[in-house]
This record gives structure tokens, C-alpha cells and sequence, in this order.
């Protein structure tokens, strides 16, 4: 049996830890309300920014002259995975159901005799995928957004992809992130960026919105969409690394949440145990003072 | 005035400007163009300048943008900017110093690619001194 001193440093222990926890917990609900706020801000931009390239794709799609990006480079043989996780842990399953969609999908790819590469945000991301396919990786980002995630970041990556693009040494580049659904529930997407794929939605949408809308352009459309797209594409990341980021922070928030109530638990336990021992240890006491008193 | 345009202006950031306004002239890659209500449908490059709000045919603001694109429509015109800051705020010792360092980066760049980034810069810089000398408007 655990002796009384034993058991008051558990519970010391353990109160402390819960403390620990519950303050990661308020942490990260106010930093998730901040990157909530970040990806609400990022809408109109990227809502406009759509309906801007829905006009422009059905104009260029009807002569059939897209840029490479838009029309992709007709093949599928090399593939680039933008794996988005976080630099921290604690978080859940949070980093551990991306890397496992990452990893079947990078398993599936190579079954189908296709060309993997990877490039990964975020520092738990990396280290796992590097046990596996370190081979793979042509690329790592760190500390994405460690005080306040900016879109230069995003667009330093998108870049990065651009050149790739550019020189040909990818054919499809499909994002891997966590959506974010609500506090309590992410979900891994898989998303294609390049080459972009005009949402059938959103064209029929913008031409029900604006009938009659022919529009000029200046300069030529080409021209136009050879800007507009690669800052699309940035748009793309940085709406994905926000999502992320909220995500991360709301599945912190439950397993910190879940941590202390653990903990609160477990304190009382122990406390309870604490207590019996001390009463045992009373009566125990007790009856050696009264049987030493009939003794005599 | 019963025509208004629906002026907006969003950064990826932020929506930093929505309202309805008399006329915005954007600087245009081709050449700056005002809109009033009414405008023929058109999307456009916006260099590096400063979008320019009337009320009636005073200007009320002055935003300095540093390029990005912009759609028109007969009821609004929707500027997408990179990066956007209005007139009065803009530092002005901040920018003749980021354009000397601009300068010399120039001067030490190596490859075509980057010069071609840092000249980039440099217009953007250049044009918000512009910005500054034409000065915020007289309230």
C-alpha cells in the first residue's frame, strides 16, 4: 500500500498537470477564435478572386488557349503532395490523421507506378513522413505561422510551386489539410491546386449572378489570367494553411479539454484513496491505544 | 446622386474598404480609368498607384495599392490588391530609405530573375513616394 506522503505527491502532481492543461486549453480557444477570425477575413478575397477567374476560364476555355496552369501539361506521371500539419504536438489525432492520409495516398500513387514528391508544412509532418519516404521530399517549411500566419508566407510557397511548375518537374500538385468543420471535428481534405480546375458551380453561378456580363479586358485575357492564376494559387495555400491553423488550435482545445477532465478524475481517486488510508491508519491507531488499555 | 457605385476593396487579408461611392478612378496597367455607375463590364490589371474615391467631385480618399486587379461592373468595382494603405498613413522618410536599399540591391543583383524581382519592388516603392508627394486630399 502506497504510503500517505506517496499518495499527497501524486495529487500534487496531478493538480498541477490539470493546471497545465486547462491553461493550454484557454490558449488555444483564444487563439482559435483568432484564426477563425483570419479565415472569416480571407473570404471576400478569395470569393472574388473566383468569380473573377470563373469569367476569364469560360472566355479563355472557348478558344482553347489557357495558360499551362489551367490546362495542366497533359499528364498525370509526377505528382506533388503540399502535406499542411503543425510544428506543434499536443493536438490529438490532429497531425496524425493527415500523415496517414498522406501516406496511403502516397502508397496509392506508387502502386499505380507514378512519381511521388513531397513537400511538407509544419514540423511534425515532416519528421513522420521522413521515417518512411524521406527520399520523397524535395521540400520542408517550418515554423509557418508561428506568431501570426501572413500571406507572404503562403505566397513564398506558392512560388516555390510555381518554379517547380514552371520547369516542369510536376504534372498535378494535390493540398492535404484539415479542414475546418468546428471545434470538436476536422476533416483531411485532399484538394487539387494545380493544374486549376474551374468549379463547375462556381461558373454557372457567376453567369446566373450577371447575365449579360461580357466584360473587357485589359490587357488580353491571356495576359491577365497568366497573373491571375499564380496568385491563385497563393490564395489556394493561404486559405488552406488558415484552415489548418484553426483546425489545429480546435483540436488542441479538445484534447486539452479531455486532458483536464482526465485529471480532474484521476485527483479524485486519488483523493479518495488518500483518505481511506488516513482513516485506516486512524482506526489502526485507535485500536492499539484501546487493546493496550484492556491489556492492562 | 442616385447612381452610386459599390466600391470595394479587399487585400487577402482583409476587406479593408466597402462603399458605396460617386466615382473611383483605378490606375490601370493600360492607363488609369474612373468608374461611375453604369461602366461597361471589364477586368483589369492595376499597377502599382493610388485609387483615387470622389463624393460628388471632391476626393474623399486616397489608397495607395501596390498592383493587383480589378473588376467592373455596372453597379460596383471590386479592386483586388496586394497590398493596400491609405495616403495619409504612408511613412515617407520609411520609403525614400527602402528605396535607397532597393537602389543597391539592384546594383548587387546577379541573375536576370533578380533583378527583374528587386526593379519590381522598386516600382511599387517608387510609386508610394509618388503617392505621398501628390499628398492625402484637403478636408
Amino acid at each position: 500500500m502506497p504510503s500517505l506522503k506517496d499518495l499527497k505527491n501524486r495529487i500534487a502532481s496531478v493538480k498541477s498537470t490539470q493546471k497545465i492543461t486547462s491553461a493550454m486549453k484557454m490558449v488555444a480557444a483564444s487563439k482559435l477564435r483568432r484564426a477563425q477570425e483570419q479565415a472569416e477575413a480571407a473570404r471576400p478575397y478569395a470569393e472574388r478572386m473566383g468569380r473573377m477567374l470563373a469569367s476569364l476560364a469560360g472566355n479563355v476555355q472557348a478558344n482553347g488557349t489557357g495558360p499551362k496552369m489551367m490546362t495542366g501539361t497533359g499528364s498525370d506521371q509526377v505528382q506533388l503532395l503540399l502535406v499542411i500539419t503543425s510544428d506543434r504536438g499536443l493536438c490529438g489525432a490532429f497531425n496524425g490523421s493527415i500523415v496517414r492520409e498522406a501516406r496511403r495516398t502516397i502508397q496509392r500513387l506508387l502502386a499505380e507506378g507514378k512519381t511521388v514528391k513531397v513537400m511538407t508544412v509544419g514540423r511534425k509532418g515532416r519528421d513522420q513522413i521522413r521515417r518512411d519516404y524521406a527520399s520523397l521530399i524535395v521540400e520542408t517549411y517550418e515554423e509557418i505561422g508561428r506568431r501570426k500566419l501572413s500571406f507572404a508566407d503562403a505566397d513564398g510557397i506558392a512560388r516555390r510551386i510555381n518554379e517547380m511548375y514552371e520547369a516542369g518537374e510536376f504534372d498535378v500538385c494535390t493540398v492535404i489539410y484539415n479542414k475546418f468543420k468546428s471545434a470538436i471535428s476536422q476533416v483531411v481534405t485532399l484538394q487539387q491546386i494545380v493544374p486549376f480546375a474551374v468549379e463547375a458551380g462556381a461558373a454557372t453561378e457567376a453567369a446566373s449572378a450577371e447575365p449579360a456580363a461580357v466584360y473587357e479586358f485589359e490587357p488580353e485575357e491571356e495576359q491577365i489570367l497568366a497573373e491571375l492564376l499564380p496568385r491563385n494559387l497563393s490564395i489556394q495555400i493561404y486559405r488552406a494553411l488558415l484552415e489548418s491553423a484553426a483546425s489545429e488550435q480546435g483540436a488542441r482545445m479538445t484534447a486539452m479539454d479531455n486532458a483536464t477532465r482526465n485529471a480532474g478524475d484521476m485527483i479524485n481517486r486519488l483523493t479518495l484513496t488518500y483518505n481511506r488510508t488516513r482513516q485506516a491508519y486512524i482506526t489502526k491507531e485507535l485500536i492499539e491505544i484501546i487493546s493496550g488499555a484492556e491489556a492492562i | 446622386m442616385a447612381d452610386k457605385v459599390e466600391f470595394e476593396l479587399v487585400s487577402p487579408e482583409k476587406l479593408l474598404n466597402a462603399q458605396p461611392v460617386d466615382m473611383v478612378v483605378v490606375p490601370g496597367s493600360e492607363g488609369d480609368f474612373g468608374v461611375l455607375a453604369g461602366h461597361a463590364p471589364m477586368i483589369s490589371m492595376v499597377r502599382p498607384g493610388v485609387i483615387d474615391i470622389y463624393e460628388g467631385d471632391r476626393v474623399v480618399d486616397r489608397v495607395f495599392v501596390a498592383g493587383g486587379f480589378a473588376e467592373v461592373t455596372g453597379t460596383r468595382c471590386t479592386v483586388l490588391a496586394e497590398q493596400a494603405q491609405p495616403v495619409a498613413q504612408i511613412d515617407r522618410a520609411g520609403t525614400e530609405q527602402e528605396i535607397a536599399n532597393l537602389s543597391e540591391d539592384l546594383a548587387d543583383a546577379k541573375s536576370d530573375g533578380e533583378r527583374a524581382e528587386v526593379e519590381a519592388k522598386l516600382a511599387v516603392a517608387r510609386a508610394r513616394l509618388d503617392a505621398v508627394a501628390a499628398g492625402a486630399p484637403a478636408h
